[in-house]
Formats: structure tokens, sequence, C-alpha cells
């Protein structure tokens, strides 16, 4: 494929994504896998399990992280700008109007139904997005234990997602690091 | 200068929050109030709105404050705050990371990495499942039971429809039109 067309063709797919993700970034990483790894075939499955681990380890918007990382992947630098804009594209437009009839919407009875049901339909988004992480760790006991004990640090201590991320990845390089030296003695 | 105060606080926002746009919402609070751009309640029933919107939360929120502030321009600025930081870094993280991908450390990484990752998306749905199963909390009434029942089937058609592979665009449509209707019925 021509770069040229690339650009577009990113610009064209998150704009697609970007207008209809309701629910925030989570909901959205499983319009994103639909289209760019069943779709179009840009991404690997495993290398999309890459992206989102990078992309919750990183600061800033999820969707935004993972857009610009799939961009790079794709088409380079101008390919993450193209993917970038294309994903807050929609919503930007879409919150400049709404900004003036706030009251409008927040009122009227059928829209807060039709939003209402939309919350739960993100909720059900979320956990396709969980199976596809699921899938990608290795099946050991180190996973099973690393989720149950950051479900806990999380929803019981509250604590902010970047030190648990750290402080996992840390134990698994030490882990690493005591596996090579049993294997060199 | 409004322009220059609006995109350095988002910047600020944008750099400082891991964990996506959630994880902003006290970053924002307080820079909002501090600043005493708008009232506690006004933030609070725009964050309602900006759940209903498409899109990322954090732009969202950082286009909606912007405008009420200083107009498009506004918007424009705080927008463009709240993702450079990530913007960049997630650029130089892919360009090292497509050249290491195979090193041994960077896989162990990734490794140790992932499961928290799982852990973080269950506690998102766990969060986001009792507000929306249970939005006045955990009590037994009839009303909130029908509330209850109501959530399940949408949640249940949208699970049905996910494991049927249809797209989750229309899934998300399919389940805004199914709460329409159940709102209107019942």
């Amino acid at each position: 494929m021509k770069k040229k067309n690339n650009y577009l063709d990113l610009f064209k797919t998150f704009l697609k994504i970007g207008t209809f993700t309701f629910g925030g970034g989570y909901a959205m990483l499983s319009i994103i896998k639909r289209e760019v790894v069943d779709n179009k075939k840009w991404i690997t499955e495993k290398d999309f399990t890459n992206i989102i681990t990078i992309a919750e380890s990183t600061p800033g918007p999820i969707a935004i992280n993972v857009a610009t990382y799939v961009g790079y992947k794709t088409a380079g630098n101008l390919g993450s700008f193209f993917a970038t804009l294309g994903t807050i594209f929609s919503p930007f437009i879409i919150i400049l109007i709404l900004s003036s009839i706030l009251n409008v919407v927040s009122e009227n009875e059928i829209l807060s139904n039709a939003f209402w049901g939309i919350r739960i339909g993100a909720v059900a988004l979320i956990f396709s997005v969980l199976f596809n992480m699921y899938k990608g760790c290795k099946k050991n006991i180190y996973t099973y234990v690393t989720i149950a004990v950051s479900l806990i640090l999380l929803l019981v201590l509250d604590i902010s997602s970047i030190y648990i991320i750290i402080g996992f990845m840390a134990l698994r390089l030490i882990m690493y690091a005591f596996k090579s030296r049993k294997e060199r003695v | 200068m409004i322009y220059l105060e609006l995109f350095l606080t988002f910047l600020k926002i944008g750099t400082f929050t891991f964990g996506g746009g959630h994880a902003m919402i006290p970053l924002i609070q307080q820079e909002v109030l501090k600043n005493s751009w708008m009232t506690l309640e006004e933030l609070i029933n725009f964050i309602g709105i900006s759940e209903s919107t498409p899109g990322p939360f954090a732009v969202n929120i950082a286009s909606f404050v912007g405008y009420r502030l200083a107009g498009v321009w506004g918007a424009l600025v705080s927008t463009i705050g709240v993702i450079l930081t990530s913007f960049i870094l997630i650029l130089i993280i892919a360009r090292v990371l497509e050249k290491y991908k195979d090193n041994k450390v960077v896989k162990y990484c990734m490794e140790g990495m992932q499961p928290v990752i799982v852990g973080l998306i269950l506690s998102a749905i766990i969060t986001m499942g009792i507000s929306v199963f249970f939005p006045n909390g955990i009590i037994l009434n009839t009303l909130a039971t029908i509330e209850f029942w109501k959530s399940t089937v949408i949640f249940v058609v949208a699970m049905f429809m996910l494991i049927k592979k249809v797209h989750p665009i229309k899934t998300i449509l399919a389940s805004g039109v199914l709460g329409i209707i159940l709102g209107w019925i019942i």
C-alpha cells in the first residue's frame, strides 16, 4: 500500500473509531481491535496486546496512546499524527456543539435512556478487551497471582496503577535475573 | 493570558495522569476549582454528559473546559495540551520498542506488566458495572430491582452480540436503542 493512501486510510479508520466510542478509552479498545487487527490487519493480535500494555503504562488518555502507536507502526511519524487527529476529531466537534445546548441533552428523557443503554453496552465491550488481554498472558502462577494482587491494590487500597505496573515489572525482572543466574551455575 | 494558562494546565494534567481519562478526574477537579474556572456542580454535570458522548474522556473534558472559558481556540489549546505529552512519549517509545522487541529484558518487562493490565481492566469493569447496575447504591426495593433487571437484559444482549462477533459499533447502537425501548415501556 502506498504511504499516502495509508495516511488517509488511518485518518478515516480512527475517525470512525472516535465517532462511535462511548464509555471512554477501554470501550474504544475493542473497536480499535476490530478495525485495526481483524479488518485492516495492520497489527497482529500479539502486537496489539503489547500496545495496550504500553498505553496503560504511559501517561495520558489510553485511546490517544493506542492511536499514536498504531499510526506509527503503520505509517511512521505522520501516521501517528493522522491516527490521533482522526480519534479526537468528532469528539471535539461534538463537545463544541454540546457545550451550548448542554441542558437540553441532560433533561431529554429519550436521550438519557439511550445513553443509559450505551453505558451498559460499553461495559460489555470492555469485557471483550479483558478476554483479549488475558489471552495474551502466559498461563502460569505468576499471572494469576499478579491479577489477583493488582485487583486488590487497585480496588481496596486505591493505589495508583503506575506504581503497581512498575512494581510487577521490577518483580518479573528480578525473577528473570535469578533464573538466569541459576542456569549459569 | 487565558490560552497559555489553559494549555499549560491541561499539559500538566495529561502528563501526570496514568491509566486513562477517569484517573484524570481528581486532578482536573483540583485545577479547575483552584483557578475558579467553573463551579463543582458544573463540572460534575459535565462529567456525566461526557460519559455519554463519544471519544476519549480526557479529550471531551479538555474541550469542554477550554470552550467554556475561551471559545473554540480555548478548546483547541486545551485539547492539544492534554494529548501532547502522550503523543511525543509514545512516538519515542514506539521507535525504541520496535527496535528492541526481541530483546529478552524487554520481553520480560512486558510479560511482567500484562497481568497487571488485566487486573486494571477488571477493576474498571467492576467500578463501571456497579455504577450502571446499581446507580443508587446497592439497595433492595422494587424500583431498584426493576432497574437492575432492565440493565441485565441490555448487558446480556450486548454480550451475546459480541460473542457472535457483531461489530462493536453495532453493539453500542443496539444498546442505545434497547435503552430507549426499555426506558419507555417500563
